[in-house]
């Protein structure tokens, strides 16, 4: 396949980016989207110009480093996968592709395609775990847990944290990203004991990092390659609207 | 360490409860509004009666006046902080997005919004006032028809008749009814989303009672213009 990608340069977060356009050849259908990026690349070094800084790491869809926004969706055009499971198949011969960064004002680029996502590891931070104590593992079965139970908390779970719910919100978002950790912990037995202060926390964080708020577009279901469900936002206005009643009516504001 | 705390209205989610709670206020009332006016089709003695009981009541109708408009208010409030906040929290736009989920009835949300602004002032100045100020509106050349019966009660039915004879005006109300339809197709399923009300095996079946809502209100509305404009309801 030969393929034109206008792709996204930016030599830092302060400097102005610009689309670049290049012809690639020799694209088999059957790499992946960042393998046809590393071809790209390596045709830029035999040029010795600077090849296209893009985020990945397992290039298997399970660790949600990869991120990028092509022809318009997060992740591309293929449901329920990440960019390193997107496969060229899906484009055509003599396609023209349009790859930009992950935008939002709490993604800042750092260089070309890579963003900080770092607002996310302090959602986390503000409550995405349970207080434990640590040292040898207690026995297994110890707290039961509802097959039900277990399985929904599975289905939040598997959020990567890759953004791609963020960069598809037309509000630039994290309700879904933060609705599943919030959920995932407040469903199982071991998250009781903080599950207020978790969603007051966790929120609040949320909203200091500059997100936006949801409007029910539902763009972020649609573009997460691990299809959480946006009823985990829906149950958590309902926690956090009960936590914010039954406590004090107030909610920490975090930095 | 002394921390700054936040009240539930400075939270995101609180600005879309108060969005949902008002909306549902005003949800109410467009409701009990569009019955009002379907008594055009009972005849003048119906409708003007039912403006006189209304209006014999000063308490009630400015209690519910001030309630309405303090809603409107807190809801054009939260829309605008939430719209605001929601342009800052993407400062680059993409060269391509491409829409997968959403729809023009959400995308439309402010707009919408705004046209209702700007179409219940015009309904105010144009019904309203000319009813409690007949003088103002007179000089602003809304419509006031002179008094019904013997016990010369405002003639709510022929101003009604008067207006929707007119094309501009049916025109500018069917289309605000339009707009209200879109909105109210939005804000009543997400009334449930934003409230936390949201259940999967139901979720589905709401959004089709919203299409259904959306529809009757508009249908409900529009009735009256297009029965007067067409001819089928005449002055007395
Ligand atoms: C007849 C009057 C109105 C009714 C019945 C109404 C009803 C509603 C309802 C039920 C919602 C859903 C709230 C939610 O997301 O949970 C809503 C949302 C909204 N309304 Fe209204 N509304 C009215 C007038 C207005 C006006 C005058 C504005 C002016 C700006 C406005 C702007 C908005 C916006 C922007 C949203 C979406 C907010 C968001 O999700 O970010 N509405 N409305
Ligand atoms: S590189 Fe790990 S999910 Fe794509």
């Amino acid at each position: 396949m030969k393929l034109k990608v206008h792709v996204w340069r930016q030599a830092n977060a302060s400097s102005k980016g610009k689309f670049e356009t290049h012809e690639v050849s020799d694209i088999s259908p059957d790499m992946s989207f960042l393998e046809m990026l590393d071809v790209l690349n390596e045709e830029l070094v035999d040029h010795e110009k600077e090849p296209v800084a893009f985020d990945h790491d397992c290039r298997e869809g399970i660790c949600g480093t990869c991120s990028l926004v092509i022809n318009g969706e997060a992740h591309g055009p293929q449901r329920a996968a990440t960019t390193c499971q997107l496969h060229m198949r899906k484009f055509d011969d003599g396609d023209e592709i349009w790859v930009e960064p992950f935008r939002a004002g709490a993604f800042p680029v750092i260089r070309d395609l890579v963003v900080d996502r770092k607002a996310f590891d302090r959602i986390i931070q503000a409550g995405g775990f349970i207080t434990a104590r640590t040292g040898s593992a207690c026995d297994a079965n110890e707290i039961p847990v509802s097959k039900e139970i277990a399985d929904r908390a599975m289905d939040a779970a598997a959020c990567i944290g890759c953004g791609a719910c963020v960069a598809a919100c037309p509000n630039a978002s994290a309700m879904l990203f933060t609705a599943a950790k919030v959920r995932h912990l407040n469903m199982m037995p071991q998250g009781q004991p903080e599950r207020e202060v978790r969603v007051r926390n966790m929120v609040s964080q949320m909203d200091a990092e500059g997100f936006g708020a949801c409007s029910n577009h539902f763009e972020c279901e649609a573009a997460c390659p691990k299809e959480i469900s946006v009823e985990f936002i829906a149950e958590m206005n309902r926690e956090f609207l009960g936590a914010m009643v039954k406590a004090d009516n107030t909610v920490p504001k975090r930095g | 360490m002394s921390q700054a705390a936040l009240t539930i209205t400075d939270t995101t989610l609180g600005k879309k409860y108060v969005m949902a709670l008002s909306g549902l206020v005003l949800f109410g009332f467009v409701i009990v509004h569009m019955l009002g006016n379907l008594q055009v089709f009972l005849g003048a003695e119906a409708m003007n009666g039912y403006a006189h009981t209304l209006q014999s009541n000063p308490t009630i109708v400015w209690l519910v006046r001030f309630v309405l408009a303090a809603t409107i208010i807190v809801h054009f409030g939260a829309a605008f902080a939430l719209t605001a906040q929601n342009k800052k929290a993407r400062p680059i736009k993409y060269r391509m997005k491409k829409d997968v989920a959403t729809n023009y009835a959400a995308k439309g949300m402010i707009y919408g919004g705004v046209v209702l602004v700007a179409y219940i002032i015009f309904h105010l100045m144009h019904f309203t006032i000319a009813d409690t100020a007949p003088v103002i509106a007179g000089k602003l050349g809304y419509v006031h028809s002179s008094p019904f019966g013997p016990e010369q009660m405002p003639n709510v039915y022929n101003n009604v008749i008067k207006s929707f004879q007119n094309t501009g005006m049916t025109a500018v109300y069917l289309v605000a009814q339009v707009a209200l339809g879109f909105h109210l197709y939005h804000g009543s399923w997400s009334i449930f989303q934003s409230l936390g009300l949201s259940h999967r095996r139901y979720n589905d079946a709401v959004r089709s009672v919203a299409v259904a809502f959306a529809i009757v209100v508009v249908l409900g509305f529009a009735a009256v213009p297009i029965a007067v404009w067409t001819g089928f309801v005449q002055a007395v």
